[in-house]
């Protein structure tokens, strides 16, 4: 199968790889997807204050197009907001990607990751709330 | 060293030179129809057919007569499996194969079963073997066929033809083995082996594409087919259309090649296929051999490597040619059926690499494929989030995932 330049680029250079403390109350994490169906996608943000996306890592396990479609996220991801984060759609990395059409549930994972860390971090902030209204 | 580095062999294997300057003439100057009775031309044709005939069936220990040229193994697979189901219908309706055969033969199979045939499926077990009681109890007296193969194409596991053939041979029942990947690699004798019909194609023995050939045996049981191809009666009427006589002569270079240099060729193959795997294995001690290390083909290995993707590693490793189970590189996103057949876990299949040397593979080349994956695996595994689980002690089978 022919890779687009842009995936072969993102799976040779991926950016954002690592992890960050997924203990922090400020950090989101998401992991979706399967070893059985032959990707995970494990992506991280890290929201300040004022609800903005200061950092995010990922780690992947899956194909070039899996690789690419979460190191492109985290890209999208770095300096937007947690609600601007919340809005990306799989078909924008399709097209930013060429993914071809036996790819796009690499794309959807991405998408999927991207939602499961914001929850993450909603969970956490809330919880963080809530203990904090507690304490007082 | 030129890259890329072919370690696919059991895909295809380029062509020997001495196969092709034996075929060349027959292009242009011998150009000859061997059904042409009437002209030196056609009797020239018709001789190198029968040398080449005569070449294959040195190689399986055959009878020249008991030869049929085909189009390559695919064909010749069809042709014994529906071959004999049509012929010998009257005396029942049921065959036996494995589930890690080849879908030159499983697809045949399943055409069969819509066809009123009743087919059983033996599995295997971790290495890729089938239980001979088993298969001894499910031959029953409307057996009409036993198709297992010689030589597995993705792990390489050899079946014990000799012992499959006895049973077959004392329950009365014939047994057909494609021997596509086996031939030129492991002694086949169709005698010692009681095999009945066996299936080989030229282009994994250094011979060209598009020609294959089917042993079928004359006594002891006269094996009778009813053709799948009608038309001029070529091939004693079991295979209509004019021969393929380029092809044909370079298949039978190729077995003559084989035949006679096996001896050397095998345990140097074996030799680059051992220090491929030790290398890689020292350097990556949870990689996971697929297969029977001892009783499989001397040039193949299939390795898993847990925590990293099949695919990716093979877009990695872009210099050398491998193939994988992975799901990625077909189309139906299902990985490789032979391996979930031994029980691998789909993880495990997913990170599957076969690699298969051969002839002109040499070891600056396979020194330079260990080190290349060995590295691209490592790169990966800093990319795993699996690879970061396991080292954090996390039991992997005991994460709840997501299903897509």
């Amino acid at each position: 199968m022919a890779y687009s330049d842009k995936v072969l680029d993102h799976y040779q250079n991926p950016r954002n790889v690592g992890s960050l403390d997924k203990d922090d109350p400020n950090v989101g994490t998401g992991v979706v997807g399967a070893p059985e169906c032959g990707d995970v996608m494990k992506l991280q943000i890290k929201v300040d204050d004022h609800g903005s996306i200061v950092d995010a890592k990922f780690k992947t396990y899956g194909c070039g197009s899996a690789i690419a479609s979460s190191s492109l996220a985290t890209e999208w991801l770095k300096g937007t907001t947690v609600d601007a984060a919340a809005e990306i759609k799989n078909t924008q990395i399709v097209e930013e990607l060429s993914l071809p059409p036996v790819k796009i549930h690499c794309s959807v994972l991405a998408e999927d990751a991207i939602k499961a860390a914001i929850e993450d971090w909603r969970k956490k902030q809330a919880a963080a709330k809530g203990a904090a209204a507690e304490t007082k | 060293m030129k890259t890329p580095i072919y370690l696919d062999y059991s895909a295809t294997t380029p062509c020997d030179p001495r196969v092709v300057q034996r075929m060349l003439p027959f292009f242009t100057e011998t150009f000859g129809n061997a059904a042409s009775r009437s002209h030196a031309f056609g009797w020239t044709a018709e001789a190198a057919v029968e040398e080449a005939r005569s070449q294959v069936a040195q190689l399986l220990g055959a009878h020249p007569k008991e030869i049929l040229w085909t189009s390559g193994s695919t064909e010749a697979n069809n042709l014994a499996i529906k071959g004999t189901a049509q012929m010998y219908r009257e005396k029942g309706n049921h065959l036996i194969t494995a589930i890690t055969e080849h879908k030159a033969v499983l697809d045949p199979m399943k055409h069969l079963e819509t066809q009123g045939y009743e087919v059983t499926w033996l599995p295997v077990d971790r290495k890729g073997h089938v239980d001979l009681d088993q298969l001894r109890d499910a031959i029953t007296d409307r057996t009409i066929l036993v198709s297992l193969m010689a030589a597995n194409n993705e792990i390489g596991t050899l079946h014990p033809l000799a012992e499959i053939g006895a049973i077959c041979k004392q329950k009365g029942t014939l047994f057909h083995t494609d021997a596509t990947q086996a031939a030129g690699k492991i002694p086949l004798d169709v005698e010692a082996q009681h095999v009945d019909l066996l299936s080989i194609s030229a282009h994994k023995m250094y011979g060209p594409k598009g020609v294959g050939a089917l042993y079928v045996r004359r006594k002891n049981p006269r094996v009778r087919l009813t053709s799948q191809m009608d038309g001029g009666g070529h091939e004693r009427g079991m295979r209509s259309g004019t021969l393929n006589v380029t092809g044909i002569v370079g298949m039978g270079e190729a077995a003559r090649i084989c035949r006679e240099e096996m001896a050397t060729e095998v345990p140097k193959l074996m030799a680059l296929r051992d220090r491929l795997e030790q290398r890689i294995m020292k350097a990556l001690p949870d990689a996971v051999l697929n297969g029977d290390p001892q009783a499989r083909l001397p040039h193949l290995t299939n390795i898993s490597f847990p925590y990293v993707e099949g695919e990716s590693l093979i877009m990695g490793i872009k210099e050398i040619a491998v193939s994988s189970g992975s799901a990625c590189t077909s189309a139906s996103l299902e990985p490789s059926y032979v391996l979930k057949g031994l029980g691998l876990g789909d993880e495990l299949a997913h990170s599957s690499i076969r690699f298969s040397l051969g002839r002109f593979t040499t070891e600056q080349e396979v020194d330079f494929a260990a080190d290349r994956l060995i590295a691209e695996v490592t790169r990966l595994r800093e990319m795993s989030p699996l690879w970061e689980m396991v080292q954090e002690g996390v039991d992997l089978s005991q994460v709840k995932w997501t299903m897509h």
